[in-house]
Parts: structure tokens; sequence; C-alpha cells
């Protein structure tokens, strides 16, 4: 038997169903990882111990008098630090958030609560979800458990480590471009990005709303569906929230192989300079596919290649706007609190200097490029052209999708990098979000599935479906998991 | 697209940045490369194609524009937020000098 912090969602809830083990004895086998392993490997920025035991132990009284627990009740969690949780310090990693304090839940804390899940603390990632390897935190260097001299991937940096390191039974990321995805291939876990508005953003730190969205880093696929199912739905808060059709929640039956199930491989994700490890892997996960009984029709998706650089226009318009609300006046980092009143004259060095000194690197960088693709005279050629080129990738995947039912992929070009290799030079970063960005653009989900290793390191085979057909995803890479489980 | 100093300085002036002498070069060279990147998107051919500004397609949500009260506790959460008040008044700077 493993260790109680070593169980997935199912296996913990099967235990507390029989009463093999306490929420509060799995809860304190998590509480112990952490303080055993996070002083090396950094997932965690704040720690609620206390909240997570007394909620345990009120659990535990209700399976005691008899009460047979929900899928996620008694079971412990980790949030990425960009989720509002009410009296609960919510710093998106960076400094201008520093001391902030929630004074709300988000709507999938409020559901999570609700379904009795155990809260264990808030995780760490790149400032305001932006990065591809959790380095741009201003706190804390997150570290990739399978090696602690690479990154984890980002920017649901901490949330990926920590469930590969067996601190939380899962885990919240959020994903942009890449967040979830990215970072659960790095670290070998699984990661889902839900279709854009399945998930409620409502207290979500925004970045860019027209493609965050909040998803599950669990240690199965099956762990990924019940979480996704928990958190999923519509909701008055946020106006771009849809429902699932009562197909895209279907539990995908084990064993009956992918005998009907078309899958594409487009031709544009296997390009020059892509890891060949990391390619042979994932054209082994393909076979695996195909031996399971799938059909395997190569397709192609042309302006797929166009993905990224939409992205680098639509995100940072998005952002630009989205971040001039932290103004140094009503909330987060201020310098009229910092500095001698002297040496604030006017509302504009207010803005200036709060800003300046509260924003890192990356947020700076990510703003300055939307204000300049948003500025007169450039938005027509920079921001409208991005979202004309967006129709056409949406149209390279609607046109796929009439063939085939889903599209397999590798996660990312290559397994993680060394802490420090990347951070000189942004470019370079971005690219590591060149097979995930698209779907963020299409607004269709996809997941990353552990397909073996490449240099010792993880590898991610990521699965892409229509809008609302989770059910397609969970199935596939179900199927694909159990059939290399079972090896 | 290389940009220059005095576009640079500009940008961040509409962005409410205040930069440092030596980030400016820094900022200079990686923004210029990133729209290097995306100025990729010219060669496209985007004659007579829609542009998407809503993936799932939703359009016009609306809601009554009702005010809804919240919790007292929520409200006191969020005075405690502000950098600077005199009882529950947010208090900054004049608008005019």
């Amino acid at each position: 038997m493993p260790k109680l912090n070593e169980l997935t969602i199912t296996a913990a809830h099967e235990g507390l169903k029989q009463k093999e083990f306490s929420s509060e004895e799995l809860t304190r086998a998590c509480l112990s990882r952490i303080a055993e392993v996070d002083g090396k490997i950094g997932a965690f920025l704040t720690v609620l111990d206390k909240e997570a035991i007394a909620q345990a132990k009120a659990v535990d009284k209700n399976i005691k008098a008899g009460l047979i627990p929900g899928p996620l009740e008694g079971i412990p969690v980790a949030l990425k630090d960009n989720m509002l949780v009410q009296g609960v310090k919510c710093t998106a990693s960076s400094r201008i958030l520093e001391n902030y304090v929630a004074a709300y839940d988000a709507t999938v804390v409020t559901k999570l609560k609700r379904a009795g899940a155990v809260i264990l603390g808030k995780t760490n990632n790149d400032e305001f979800a932006m990065g591809s390897s959790g380095e741009n935190s201003a706190f804390k260097v997150t570290k990739n458990p399978h090696d602690p001299e690479r990154v984890p991937g980002g920017s649901s940096a901490g949330s990926a480590a920590a469930v590969a390191a067996h601190e939380t039974i899962y885990a919240l990321g959020s994903d942009t471009g890449g967040s979830i995805r990215q970072p659960a291939a790095l670290c070998g876990v699984v990661g889902l990005k839900p279709t854009y508005g399945s998930v409620s953003r409502y207290g979500l730190i925004a970045m860019s709303s027209g493609l965050d969205i909040i998803g599950p880093l669990t240690k199965t696929v099956e762990d990924a569906r019940i979480v996704f199912d928990a958190i999923r739905g519509k909701d008055p808060m946020d106006a771009t929230t849809v429902e699932l059709r009562e197909s895209g929640i279907m539990n995908y039956e084990s064993g009956v192989g992918l005998k009907d199930v078309r899958i594409g491989v487009p031709k544009e994700y296997f390009i020059d300079g892509m890891d060949k490890e990391t390619e042979a892997r994932v054209r082994e996960g393909i076979a695996q596919l195909k031996k399971l009984g799938a059909q395997i029709v190569e397709i192609s998706l042309p302006y797929s290649p166009y993905a990224l650089a939409v992205y680098y226009i639509l995100m940072p318009a998005e952002v630009s706007a989205n971040l001039a609300r932290y103004d140094g006046i009503r909330y987060g980092y201020s310098e009229l609190v910092h500095s001698p009143q002297s040496s604030v004259h006017s509302l504009l060095e207010l803005y200036e200097k709060s800003r300046s000194e509260g924003f890192g690197d990356e947020p700076k960088r990510r703003i300055m490029i939307g204000t300049y693709v948003l500025s007169a005279g450039y938005a027509d050629a920079y921001y409208k052209k991005a979202q004309a080129v967006r129709t056409l990738v949406k149209r390279d995947f609607d046109e796929a999708f009439l063939k085939v039912d889903c599209i397999a992929t590798p996660t990312t070009p290559t397994p993680a990098w060394l802490i420090g290799e990347k951070m000189d030079d942004p470019l370079s970063m971005y690219l590591a979000d060149i097979y995930t960005v698209s779907a963020n653009i299409a607004g269709i989900p996809g997941i990353s599935v552990p397909c073996g290793k490449a240099q010792g390191l993880p590898v991610g085979l990521q699965i892409l479906a229509p809008q609302l057909r989770e059910d397609v995803v969970f199935r596939v890479a179900g199927a694909y998991e159990q059939s290399r489980t079972n090896f | 697209m290389a940009l220059t100093k005095a576009e640079v300085l500009h940008i961040a002036k509409l962005a409410r940045l205040e930069l440092k002498e030596e980030e400016v070069e820094k900022f200079r060279t990686q923004l210029s490369e990133i729209l290097e990147y995306v100025g990729q998107l010219q060669k496209v051919d985007t004659a007579g194609i829609e542009p998407i500004s809503q993936i799932t397609g939703l359009q016009n949500v609306v809601r009554e524009d009702l005010v809804r009260g919240c919790e007292p506790d929520v409200r006191d959460a969020m005075l405690e937020q502000f950098p600077k008040r005199r009882g529950d008044l947010l208090e900054t700077l004049g608008v005019f000098e």
C-alpha cells in the first residue's frame, strides 16, 4: 500500500468511505510531506495547516456519523495562488499583491468547499501566471521534483510540482497559453485545460480574460475528470461561462478500447528543432493509441504555426487592460504608504512609481507590448489582424474535427530545461508554449498525460478535442493511461 | 521591427510605468524581438476574414442592472485593503495639482 499522500483521489475516496483511514490522517500525511520536502521543492507560498486539519476533522465527524463522503470530501487540494480564498493571502506571486488578503471566495473555491475539500494552501507560479518555468515568481523558484536543477514548467509551477512530489492529492491551476498542460508534462502528472468558459473565472486574478481557464492537475485522468465535474458549470458571476452538454460529462467505459475513435496527428506539430527523444516518446504514445484500436489519421493544421504570434498580441493586449487596475490607490502595493508623502507629488507619479516597484519584468514587458499593439495607428495592424488570424486557426480545428474525433500531439518540444537557462531570452521562453497555445486560441479542451521519459525527464502526450467535448479527452487519455499501467 | 528609445519611453508612459535608465535599453531590445516575431502575421492573407472576439460564440450576455449589496464581512475585508483610508473613505492624491 502506498503512503497516504501518494494516493489518487479515487483511492483516497475509497479509503475514507471504507474507514480505512481518516481525512485527518490523509491531511496530516500531506502536511508532513510538505514539511519534509517543500524546503527543497518550493511549491507552496502559503500552507494552511490549522484550517486544513479543522476541515478534515469536520469531515471525519460526518463520516463517523454515518454519512457517505462525496468524491472530493475530505481530500486535500492545493490551489494556484491566483485563486481567491476568503481571508487568505492571494499574491499571484507578485510583489504588487504581496500583502493582499482575499475578501471573498472564487467560484471554484466555493464549489470545492461545498464538496468538502480540504484546502492545504496556495502554490507558487510565474507572476500573474505569466511564464513557462515558474521562475518569474517574485518570491521563490519552484524546482522540478524529478531534477531539482530544472524548472517545473509554468505558470502553474507549484501546483504541478506539489502533485508530482506527493505534497497534495491534487491541485488546481490556470491555463492561458499552456500553463496547466506544460508544467504537467514537465513534472510527469496529468493536466487538463477545459473548454473556454466551462469553468467560472470569478475570483481568478485576471490575466487574459478571453483565454484564461481553470483546470485540475492530478495523478490520473480519472481524477482530472472527477475534479472537472466538481468545478465546471455556468456561473452568474462570469458571463462567459457555458454549460456542457450531458455527453460532455459522461464517464468513459474502461476496457472498450478506442475502436471507433479517429485520432488526427498534425504534421505541423513535429518540427525541426524538436527534441528527438521527446518526439520518439510521443510517437510511441500514438502507436499505443493505434494498438488500442484507434484509427490514426495524418492531418494538417496549416495556420497553427501562427497561433503563438496571435497569442503574443491578443494576450498582452488583454493584460495591459486587466493590469491597469493596479494603480496604487485601492489595493496592493502603494507608494502612498511605502515612501514618505513628500516623494510622490501627483497621481501620475503615484501610478508610475507604485506599478514600477510592484510589477516584475515579465508583466512590464507584456503590459508594454499590449499598450503598443492597442495604441492609435497600430491596433488594426496588430490587434485586429491577430483576431482575424485567430479565426483561421479556429477554422483549421473545425475542419480537422470533421475528419477526426480528437488530435494527438506532443505537449512540449523538449523536457524540462535548467533553471536560469531561458531567463534572459523571453522569446525562447515563449516558444515553450508552441504546442499548447493553439488550444487556448481555439477555445478547445486539451489534456497532457505522461507518456514516458526523455533524458530521464517526463514527457507529455497532448489530446485535443472539439469545444465542450471533454468526454472525448477523458476517454482517449484514460484508455491510453490504463494501457500503460497495465503494460 | 526595432523600437527606438523614444518609442519605448512613450509606451512606458502610456502604460503608466516608470523605467530606470538601465531598463530602457533592455526592454527596447526585448520588445523589438517580440514585435518582430508577432510581425509574421502580416504575411497571412486575412482579406474577408471576420475577426473573432469571443471564442465560444456568445453574444450580448446581459443581466438586469441591479445593485446588490455584499456581506458586511466582505465589505470590511475590502476596506481593509485600502492603502490609505479615513474611516470608510479611500484616501489618495488630488486629481488637480
